[in-house]
């Protein structure tokens, strides 16, 4: 009666593998509700954190709302979101980018006011526009932070998307709640290490993209 | 909102009952998380290659989903509180490790090196010098830990009505009553926000050298 025994007997038996609650449909599911999630909250929390953060304005507002969409539960908002708006991807929706707007929102911002100002005064005094300040100095520089808080958020978003199920989505949550109820604890443990192997994955896709995208030359400092 | 404060009966609590056990289940936790990740971040601190492996460790841990958490753990514990505290505890001192690690690391030289010469011993300078100038990104991390800890309590609703205040939305479903869900939600954030606000003030009583404005995280 261990883990590992239960994880191992969860993955050998070949009727999780295929048909409607095979593996690899859930598995698909669960990255498309997460990569839902990220985008949407990378669309708002990116864009208003880079400028609050160039600006070096509104970063107590910013604490605030961050704080409070911490402090907001996401398995409590799945539930009043789902008895208000009722079946559908939008109730799962709304948790998960609640849950990943302040990492995306602080980092982006703290990483963007961190960077060295001589550079940016630099570019200035060479007359480059604002915009272009931005997004060719800040941002280049800012980078590896900004993709760090990018990390928590999929992170965060990978490992509550299993609520989905809850409200009777799929996913991989599904293993977790189905076994729950059925006290079939091979697939509550199959189910819990698929999530924590994907986030796993998450980090090796986000170390990847911080390889591609991050100049070498800032990478030697940070 | 008429019947805000009436609960069902079936929660065998007040309003306030299980104010006190949602804070209960979520603070806890965070306490008992403080008390590993000091010894484990120093150990951190003094061995230096500890650090990355303990990192990678919990990293990995606050990857596995808290239901899943809880859910194996019935089977060692049983649905009670036990099985609730453990995760939202592991997941803390994911949050805690690296916080009180960078703070005590970004401590400069030249200051332990005055705290030695002003005959202070390890045990002084660590708890005189190297803590309260970590102070603000220990404190940091803790409104982190604590936030979401009081957060996912709720979660725990689903092992057998062991989540406080989480146990609401249970109820808002079963008695088509959405006020007691929105009672859940926002009794939580409230708690969130309130906890957090007692830290702020907590590390502006702790760190009077500190700039009042500004530096907000």
């Amino acid at each position: 009666m261990n883990v590992l025994n239960f994880a191992h007997s969860f993955f050998s038996d070949s009727a999780h593998w295929h048909g409607y609650d095979g593996i690899p449909t859930r598995l698909v599911e669960h990255i498309e509700y997460s990569l839902e999630a990220l985008l949407f909250a990378a669309v708002i929390g990116l864009p208003v954190g880079l400028v609050t953060g160039h600006y070096g304005r509104g970063g107590n507002a910013l604490a605030l709302i961050a704080t409070a969409g911490r402090a907001l539960p996401s398995f409590g908002l799945l539930v009043l979101m789902f008895i208000w708006i009722g079946f559908g991807l939008l109730p799962v929706m709304i948790p998960l980018v609640v849950l990943a707007v302040p990492p995306v929102l602080v980092t982006t911002y703290e990483a963007i006011r961190s960077v060295d100002p001589s550079p940016v005064d630099a570019a200035r005094g060479m007359g480059m526009p604002e915009a272009r300040v931005l997004f060719q100095v800040e941002l280049p520089v800012a980078l590896p932070l900004i993709l760090s808080g990018l990390r928590t958020a999929a992170i965060q978003i990978v490992s509550t998307a299993t609520i989905a199920a809850y409200v009777s989505l799929g996913g991989l949550g599904r293993y977790i709640i189905d076994g729950l109820y059925q006290k079939d604890y091979e697939k509550v443990v199959g189910g819990a290490t698929l999530v924590a192997g994907l986030a796993l994955a998450t980090l090796v896709v986000f170390w990847a993209a911080s390889r591609l995208t991050v100049s070498p030359g800032v990478r030697r400092t940070g | 909102m008429n019947g805000f404060f009436d609960l069902p009966s079936d929660l065998q609590h007040s309003w306030l009952g299980l104010v006190g056990l949602h804070v209960r289940e979520g603070l806890l936790p965070v306490l008992a998380a403080v008390l590993v990740a000091l010894p484990v971040a120093q150990l951190c601190v003094r061995f230096r290659w500890v650090y990355p492996p303990v990192l990678g460790i919990t990293t990995v841990l606050y990857s596995v989903p808290s239901l899943a958490c809880f859910v194996v753990l019935i089977d060692y514990f049983g649905q009670s509180e036990m099985t609730v505290m453990i995760p939202l505890a592991v997941y803390s001192l994911v949050v805690l490790v690296p916080g009180i690690v960078d703070g005590v690391r970004s401590v400069p030289p030249e200051t332990l090196a005055a705290a030695q010469a002003m005959g202070f011993g390890p045990v002084r300078r660590y708890l005189q010098v190297q803590l309260p100038i970590a102070a603000p990104a220990i404190i940091a991390g803790l409104r982190v830990a604590v936030v979401s800890s009081l957060s996912l309590v709720s979660v725990g609703m689903l092992i057998g009505n062991q989540g406080a205040l989480g146990n609401l939305l249970n109820d808002a479903t079963t008695y088509h009553r959405p006020a007691l869900a929105v009672n859940s939600v926002l009794t939580t954030a409230v708690l969130g926000i309130l906890a957090d606000a007692l830290l702020v003030l907590v590390r502006r009583l702790l760190t009077p050298w500190m700039p009042r404005k500004g530096a907000t995280r």
